[in-house]
């Protein structure tokens, strides 16, 4: 059991929780994961860790709220607990001084980055951030962001913030006018990844992508994580997350990725519609 | 059931061979392809009395020496014929910490039964099913008695997995004053009875009985902690204060078949589709969160046991077509009899002498189809099975919605690649002393079960945790005594 110690709401449907892990906390490096299951009925679901405090014991997670999981997870309040947070997994990222490293987040993507900014920022390196969203209230953690990075740049979809535009509008941008970063990481949506990836293998530039598959133990056991990278097949829940972006496969991955579409939202409609019954119930006894 | 009741007469050995050997009372293959509830029911305390009749009560016992943990058979197999149903699970008991378990997924017909002197003549006493009616006796009873637990010896031993291995050295460790602390990644207990093996072959109500009785013998249980990632065998010695640590971590590693098409979705290793199964409940979507899916017609690829699970889940989950498609034949298959036998019964369409070449999908990535070639056996190869080998120009394809790879695992990493100085083999296999299980690169470090055999049977692996906890127990004492130390770790954790 995991104690949530602090739960705000930073965005629309975008929760920060602080939860108690210690030892999570005291192990976990930029780019590792979390499984994370919620009851005894429920699903184990990844999610990336955005903060750890050792010393305080907590790790922090961003979720954005998607499917029933997720949404459930929004109807938990702080002094509640988690019944179960495992990790840290997955594989960290390799932080080095690079020299200029440019970060692109997009979406819930922000909140795995931001410990790699920052991790990449005090190993010495330049850190370029582009961080986008559909709206100004999706781009989250900018404050946080904006602290990890010498530079930062803001797109949104519908131009309400920042630069009208897609994140990698900015990108072409910013290596057209400061040359070439030495290196890319990139986060968010797969789409976005690939587009970036598509970008940045033009102009030769390596580029690290954090990959979001489908997972079931977290810990290399199932295999229903698996991509292509490279022509090979890699588990993302231990090879990875982390990847050479120019080397995976994103056609195969987007297609995984919408394997359970119709169960998911079977799972969503039930949720919501159980919900609005209790809401009506609140009513009724009010 | 009460657990004692009046015995039968000895009959003379000419009388009890007479005796045919009791069939096990089943559901129907039609009833039980509709539900996940357990296929045997098990013998009535009559019928276990006359199947116990049967033993020849040996002087020298070949059943013993053919069982991996050497419980003392015919001694508990006469006092089921005397109704003493109770001190027959407590001779098992002596050996064997988990009878109700071993009763029913031991391969009786390789180990125990297949030495009984009945074999040869007629049919050999059904020991595993008389094995499995007294324990499940004793824990209808509700009487289970904890074992005898020595003084505390102030000794702390970490157990990494929580599967048959972990269970049973945790088990000999606490009845011998040892503080045992298993780490489990999961969040429920039990490895692989519990993710791999279906409901209607043990149901997980047992396995929870069973890890229950070990918590009340003060064996401490942290789920969801994953060695080599949350702490490291290191930090388990030299921060958490551990004098012995036990991997019991398993062959948890998928195979895939390197063909075309692997990635198409509704490809799945047999441990994905049985996690999603036993260990999450998929069958009952949408009341459990994870889902599942098998379409019409599924194909399984291989033939050991984990594939019949496989097929007789995929039946479960209203496949109308189920086809096992295997390389060799049904006598090479590594399938326990009894499970092809049932599996056979459940309208499962085997396709024996048939490799699959390539995996077909459509443009949204589904699964459509797969090629199959056709074999014909050859010489035999290193393992001693005749080789399969391709007939040209006879392959064909079938149409398949869920393929289903079951050709086996191996050892997962993640906890013996977080521990420098640890000798595994080629397989990734952990090198231990056979008399001790203990890593012969890092002492103090012991091993047991699939971790040490690559994949194997559960017996194996509890027999294995035995020898162990033995071994472990020797090591505490040395420990004690000076003669040896923890291990330095001189080089840092990956």
């Amino acid at each position: 059991m995991h104690t949530i110690h602090r739960k705000e709401l930073i965005a629309p449907k975008f929760w920060r929780f602080v939860v108690a892990a210690p030892e999570i906390a005291r192990r976990h490096r930029p780019g590792q994961f979390v499984m994370v299951l919620l009851s005894d009925r429920g699903e184990r679901i990844p999610l990336t860790i955005a903060h750890s405090d050792p010393q305080a014991g907590t790790i922090t997670l961003v979720v954005q709220e998607v499917g029933k999981t997720t949404m459930s997870m929004g109807e938990l309040e702080e002094g509640g607990q988690i019944l179960s947070v495992v990790g840290p997994l997955g594989t960290p990222t390799h932080i080095e001084n690079f020299g200029t490293v440019v970060c692109v987040g997009g979406g819930a993507g922000i909140a795995p980055m931001l410990p790699i900014a920052a991790g990449m920022k005090k190993a010495g390196n330049r850190v370029l951030s582009i961080l986008g969203g559909r709206s100004e209230e999706l781009v989250i953690l900018r404050d946080e962001m904006t602290a990890a990075s010498d530079e930062i740049t803001f797109t949104t979809d519908d131009g309400s913030f920042g630069r009208k535009g897609f994140v990698t509008h900015a990108l072409a941008d910013l290596i057209a006018e400061k040359g070439k970063p030495d290196l890319v990481v990139a986060i968010g949506p797969a789409i976005m990844m690939k587009v970036v990836a598509d970008l940045t293998r033009k102009h030769e530039i390596p580029t690290l992508c954090s990959l979001n598959s489908i997972m079931i133990d977290g810990t290399g056991m199932c295999g229903c994580c698996r991509v292509t990278v490279g022509g090979q097949t890699r588990f993302v829940c231990v090879d990875g997350p982390e990847f050479d972006a120019h080397k995976v496969d994103f056609d195969v991955l987007l297609k995984r990725l919408r394997m359970f579409l119709p169960e998911e939202q079977e799972a969503r409609e039930r949720y919501m519609a159980d919900h609005a019954c209790r809401a009506l119930e609140g009513v009724a006894h009010a | 059931m009460p657990e004692r009741i009046e015995g039968l007469p000895e009959l003379t050995k000419k009388e009890r061979m007479k005796i045919a050997r009791h069939a096990m009372p089943e559901q129907t293959p039609e009833a039980r392809v509709e539900n996940f509830a357990e296929v045997a029911l098990g013998y009535t305390a009559a019928t276990a009395m006359e199947e116990a009749q049967r033993c020849l009560q040996c002087e020298k016992p070949l059943c013993v020496a053919g069982c991996p943990v050497e419980i003392d058979i015919p001694a508990f197999i006469d006092l089921i014929r005397q109704g003493d149903f109770k001190g027959a699970v407590a001779k098992i008991k002596e050996t064997n910490t988990l009878p109700a378990i071993c009763g029913r997924v031991c391969p009786q017909e390789d180990q125990c039964e297949v030495v009984c002197v009945l074999e040869k003549k007629f049919t050999p006493v059904a020991i595993g099913r008389l094995e499995r009616f007294v324990a499940d006796v004793e824990r209808d009873a509700g009487t289970t008695e904890m074992p005898h637990c020595a003084a505390p010896s102030g000794h702390k031993v970490a157990i990494i997995g929580c599967g048959p291995a972990g269970l049973a050295c945790a088990a000999d460790l606490a009845k011998l004053g040892h503080q045992v602390t298993i780490f489990e990644a999961l969040h429920k207990t039990g490895g692989v009875l519990v993710y791999g093996i279906p409901e209607f072959r043990l149901p997980k109500a047992i396995v929870d009985f069973e890890v229950e009785n070990l918590k009340r013998m003060g064996v401490e249980i942290r789920t969801g902690y994953v060695v080599g990632k949350t702490a490291t065998v290191e930090e388990l010695f030299h921060e958490q204060g551990y004098d012995a640590v036990f991997f019991g971590t398993g062959a948890g590693l998928p195979s895939f078949l390197g063909v075309p098409g692997e990635n198409y979705i509704g490809v799945v290793s047999a441990n994905e589709f049985l996690t999603r199964v036993n260990l999450m409940k998929a069958y009952d979507f949408p009341n459990y969160d994870t889902p599942v899916r098998v379409g019409k017609r599924v194909a399984v690829v291989g033939s050991g046991n984990v594939a019949m699970d496989c097929l007789r889940c995929a039946k479960r989950l209203g496949a109308e077509h189920v086809i096992c498609v295997y390389r060799r034949t049904r006598n090479e298959s590594p399938a326990r009899k009894e499970e092809l036998e049932r599996a056979e019964e459940e309208f499962i369409d085997f396709r024996w002498l048939s490799a699959p070449l390539e995996i077909y999908g459509n443009d949204d990535g589904f699964v459509t189809g797969m090629k199959i070639q056709r074999m014909e056996l050859g010489e035999p190869d290193a393992s001693g099975r005749r080789r399969p080998v391709p007939v040209a120009g006879s392959e064909y394809d079938i149409e398949v919605d869920t393929v289903i790879v079951a050709i086996g695992q191996s050892p997962n990493p993640l906890a013996t690649r977080a521990t420098p100085g640890l000798e595994l083999n080629r397989h990734g296999c952990i090198v231990v002393d056979e008399a001790t299980m203990m890593s012969r690169s890092l002492p103090g470090v012991f091993a047991g079960g699939d971790i040490v055999t690559g994949a194997a049977t559960v017996i194996l692996a509890m027999g294995a945790g035995k020898v162990a906890a033995r071994g472990i127990h020797d090591w505490l004492g040395k420990l004690e005594r000076g003669e040896v130390t923890k291990p330095p770790f001189t080089s840092a954790p990956a």
